[in-house]
């Protein structure tokens, strides 16, 4: 017996041990009618090859491994950056409990969602009442400011109309009549997490914007000096907003960040449960109608609410999550263009700070192959500062990604003598990620937790950035944008490369000679 | 200090029924009649604990529940090994159930074993106009082609495919026959059937029988020789390794364990089961479908037992040798005290520091009562429970073998309710989810997650219970708590600001 109370084995240890494994041998020899192990072996190996590849890459039906989730969670996340604001989901229950999960995994906080808790009587005379009785509860229980509604695909496949059941609702008296309520339909089998964020942003503003689904005036624009900044869906959300909120101070551009909810995924541990936290006001974000222009940095997130928020009459400008110099060079200057203001002195005397990193590190990146996968934008931020780097993004793959996509990373490829082998996957998973790293191996990947079964299998070290991080804490507090963030991201690739080296230095006896203490 | 032990029972009582008025005040009337019915405080020598059950959830709450597919492929099939589970629909389910339950298992992943991998057909517009059958063909075609060590295939039914009528039971039988007999299993567990995950256990079990056990046939029985000392383990996800820590000890008695159900599972072992002496059953929610089955069809006779904490183990080592003769019974005897001076030095070691303390717990299955010995065994007490999906039947085990006089009970709990009863009660510490964990936190109240033992475990077994007693003591004896206020800010209780 192994386990006992003075040190006590965690399951690492405990099934290590001699009892443990002569039990599970035994178990899989006995009664798992397992194959053979040369044959495991076989097609291990055979997995491995070009041809494996090429039958991987044939694939029309299956997916296995998606870098993607479904447009609800993208609905919540955006949802819950404005005060106040309860997301409520119209659908089965369970979704919102996967939707909470999965965002609670990855903040360590609280995520606070309800649903209209649709069953098999919803599935066939439609999701109405639900909706009546679900707003009136939600709306007594909770005390939001504002009910974000958006859907999942069962609501969408019964065909749902919440612009009319959010009517009748309130006629039902559910809520007052000037409650807010703004929609979004976010069918999970269109798009990704990245469209649900656009469609629900896109409903928030418009709902503000246009009157309120018909029960309020228009409002006039009467165009500021203010500038909008949208995030998109982003891991690095608490992180990010607040380095971006620091450059706006810096620079004294008055701004207004909508689906501002890094505060919501960062609320302080005191004594108290703070279910609303920050998040954009309802007053700015009906105001961020007169802003002189927005700004999102992630482009895919917003192919829908950057068109109707130009044709309220702002300028628009999409960034594609800007890492590094030269990104952020350009997101400063259009601020600067945008606002009038200068860029000051103190964001310059960080950008010569990144600049300066760069170069007394850049030996060890330097042609270095990388992997890259994620949601688009955040590949092309980051295939972008690789390029920058002097490194190699070999394969970028985003599984949400489309045929616009491909062409903007391979143009951005192409504009680098450090992209030339490099290739964009859309729509691809991590099972033929997993082809690439075998047959066109490259030195390091970029990618969320589930790249660690490529890490293992591959032998491939994985540098975590994405979303989900789930198995390493509190990257999210760190931006990945503005010179800091790049400076985040870079600090985060040489760890890994030196890791690496020291794990391939550090026999005793054998390979002292490189197992340095000054890089 | 727990204030159970500072107040009689009957004040405990008058306080946990003020209290369940107290937070139906908050809901529309319609909705506070129907919530009532699911809040009580136990009383003594009652057969159940008084609450109504298994029953929809109140739209617009915020229910902890899942939904079928959540109960099918994320507890029931989705550990079964060396088979491939589709998640059948759109992207979502399967990416939010993908690794998050900690079903450990052994093999070579993506090869011969595929517990960590997530495959989807991953729905598009397309697929739910013209139907996703077609679809389902290729899919298992190409899994044929790229994973050919795969023993089997289930179609997990995700929301939509219930809804726009595939026929996902003609594809499995006619890829069955394609596939030489291979073992394919439809299991219509969409998300929408039923109340809770629940169902999707239920539907899962039925799935088992109908598309696994009526299929075997004398060739594909086991190769083992029988022995009168065969038992399966049923009920058990393996969560951080509990099903082995609790193997382990059957073993020891000399029981040979043929099937364990489902976490570390294989196929081969699915349909040894019939072929077990007693099916010894852990969860009793999600699989006593199967068991009953196997009880009238084969005669198999199935026990409950808890391998949560040294008395209940004791109890149960001793109920399951019940079933077998004395070599059996003495096998059960010699671990309990192999295992005595490791119980007597965890206890000594950690009671001292947990003596006393109070305990809240919300999970699923069958945790809200089994844990409830482990507890004591610690010198704890449980003050407040309640089942995410609970049947009355739980209510009744529950009731009649666990809770004691005056303890607040409260069924599919909405977060609203959680959190103002353990403020009002500010238990010592409390046990349930990861949706859960961080609200606690926030208050200042120290917290497990009992679905996944917080990344630790096992749980289960005598091995389990030291690094359960470890985790209660790091919970509640952290530091940090008492750094959650800052100095200069006065003392007050935690708030809500939810519903103020």
């Amino acid at each position: 017996m192994a386990q006992s109370a003075e040190h006590v084995l965690d399951h690492f240890e405990l099934f290590r041990g001699p009892e443990y494994q002569q039990m599970l041998a035994n178990k899989k020899k006995m009664f798992e009618n397992p194959r053979d192990p040369a044959e495991v072996e076989r097609v291990r190996e055979w997995s491995k090859t070009a041809e494996y590849r090429e039958k991987n890459f044939a694939r029309e039906a299956l997916t296995v491994n998606p870098a993607k989730a479904c447009q609800p969670l993208g609905a919540v996340f955006a949802s819950v950056g404005f005060e106040g604001t309860l997301p409520f989901v119209h659908g089965s229950q369970g979704c919102v409990a996967y939707y909470r999960s999965h965002l609670s995994r990855h903040f360590k906080e609280p995520s606070s969602c309800v649903s209209s808790s649709m069953t098999e009587d919803a599935a066939v005379f439609g999701g109405l009442n639900n909706m009546i009785d679900g707003l009136a509860n939600s709306y007594n229980m909770y005390k939001p400011k504002m009910i974000a509604v958006s859907t999942t695909c069962m609501a969408e496949v019964i065909g749902d109309d919440l612009n009319a059941f959010i009517k009748t609702s309130k006629e039902k008296g559910s809520v007052p009549a000037d409650f807010d309520v703004p929609f979004a339909h976010t069918p999970a089998f269109v798009g990704s997490h990245v469209t649900g964020y656009d469609n629900a942003l896109k409903g928030i503003l418009e709902h503000f914007w246009d009157g309120k689904a018909g029960t309020a005036s228009k409002p006039e624009r009467a165009p500021n000096k203010k500038i909008n900044l949208i995030g998109g869906f982003d891991g690095y959300t608490v992180g990010n907003i607040r380095e971006i909120k620091r450059i706006f101070e810096l620079m004294g551009i008055q701004n207004t960040v909508l689906a501002d909810n890094s505060d919501v995924f960062d609320t302080p541990t005191d004594g108290e449960f703070r279910m609303y936290d920050g998040g954009t006001t309802l007053e700015d974000a009906a105001n961020a109608v007169h802003a002189k222009a927005t700004i999102s940095m992630q482009q895919w997130c917003t192919e829908k609410t950057l068109p109707f928020i130009a044709d309220h009459g702002q300028e628009v400008v999409a960034f594609n999550y800007p890492v590094g110099v030269s990104a952020t060079d350009e997101f400063l200057m259009a601020l600067s263009r945008i606002s009038g203001k200068d860029i000051p002195e103190e964001l310059a005397r960080e950008r010569g700070r990144l600049v300066d990193a760069m170069a007394d590190s850049s030996a060890h990146i330097h042609g270095k192959k990388f992997a890259i996968y994620g949601d688009p934008d955040l590949c092309y931020g980051l295939a972008a500062f690789l390029l920058e780097l002097g490194a190699e993004p070999i394969h970028v793959l985003a599984t949400n990604g489309n045929k616009a996509w491909e062409e903007k990373m391979q143009a951005l490829f192409g504009s680098s003598p450090f992209g030339q082998n490099c290739h964009a996957y859309p729509g691809r998973d991590l099972w033929h990620m997993r082809s690439l790293l075998f047959t066109e191996p490259v030195d390091f990947l970029i990618g969320n937790t589930y790249g660690k079964y490529l890490e293992r299998d591959t032998g491939t070290p994985l540098i975590r950035i994405g979303f989900p991080i789930f198995d390493r804490h509190h990257h999210h507090r760190s931006p990945l944008w503005g010179y800091q963030g790049g400076m985040n991201v870079l600090v985060k690739i040489l760890d890994k490369i030196f890791d690496e080296i020291d794990k391939k230095t550090n026999i005793a006896g054998k390979t002292d000679y490189s197992f340095d203490i000054i890089r | 200090m727990s204030l159970a032990t500072t107040q009689s029972t009957a004040e405990i009582k008058a306080r946990n029924k003020e209290l369940i008025q107290e937070v139906l005040k908050v809901y529309p009337e319609k909705t506070a009649k129907r919530r009532a019915k699911h809040l009580n405080v136990h009383e003594i020598g009652k057969s159940d604990c008084g609450v109504k059950s298994n029953i929809k959830s109140i739209p617009g709450v915020m229910t902890i529940r899942g939904c079928a597919y959540a109960g099918s492929k994320g507890v029931v099939w989705g550990p079964i090994k060396d088979m491939i589970h589709i998640s059948h629909g759109p992207v979502g389910c399967g990416q939010y159930s993908w690794g998050s339950r900690r079903n450990y298992y052994v093999g070579t992943t993506g090869i011969d074993s595929f517990v960590t991998l997530q495959f989807t057909s991953d729905f598009q517009e397309k697929d739910i106009v013209f139907g996703g059958d077609k679809k389902l063909v290729k899919i298992i075609d190409e899994i044929q082609e790229l994973f050919p060590l795969n023993n089997g295939i289930t179609i997990q039914s995700e929301c939509p495919i219930g809804l726009i009528g595939d026929d996902i039971e003609a594809v499995s039988r006619a890829k069955s026959k394609e596939y030489e007999g291979k073992t394919i299993v439809p299991v219509r567990c969409e998300g929408f059937r039923g109340v809770s995950q629940s169902l999707g256990h239920h539907i899962a079990n039925d799935a088992v029988r109908d598309w696994v056990f009526d299929k075997v046939t004398p060739e594909s029985k086991p190769t083992f020789e029988p022995t009168p000392y065969d038992v399966a383990i049923i009920g058990d996800y393996n969560i951080g390794g509990d099903a082995w820590s609790s193997r382990i000890l059957l073993e020891e008695m000399g029981l040979r364990v043929i099937a364990q159900w489902s976490g570390d599972g294989s196929l081969a072992e699915l349909e040894a089961t019939p072929r077990a002496k007693l099916n010894v059953l852990h969860c009793y929610r999600s699989m006593n479908y199967i068991s009953r089955h196997m009880e009238e069809k084969f005669g198999i006779p199935w026990c409950e037992y808890n391998f949560f904490g040294p008395s209940k183990i004791v109890e149960s080592l001793r109920k399951i040798a019940g079933y077998f003769d004395d070599k059996i019974k003495e096998g059960a005897e010699r671990v309990i005290e192999k295992y005595q001076p490791l119980v007597d030095a965890v206890i000594a070691k950690y009671r001292p520091r947990l003596e006393g303390k109070s305990v809240m717990l919300f999970v699923g299955g069958l945790r809200p009562r089994h844990v409830i010995g482990a507890y004591e065994d610690l010198g704890m007490e449980v003050v407040g429970t309640g089942y995410e999906f609970g049947h009355n039947d739980d209510y009744q085990r529950t009731a009649q073998h666990y809770v004691k006089d005056g303890t607040l009970i409260y069924d599919d709990v909405t977060g609203y309710e959680f959190e103002r009863f353990v403020e009002k009660i500010q238990p010592d510490l409390v046990g349930s989810g990861i949706k859960e964990k961080y609200v606690f936190q926030k208050m200042g109240v120290p917290f497990r997650q009992m679905h996944s033992w917080d990344y630790s475990g096992p749980y289960h077994g005598y091995d389990g219970f030291a690094i359960f007693a470890r985790d209660m003591d790091m919970a509640i004896n952290s530091p940090i708590w008492k750094k959650t206020k800052a100095p200069w800010k006065n003392v007050s209780k935690p708030k809500l600001m939810a519903a103020e």
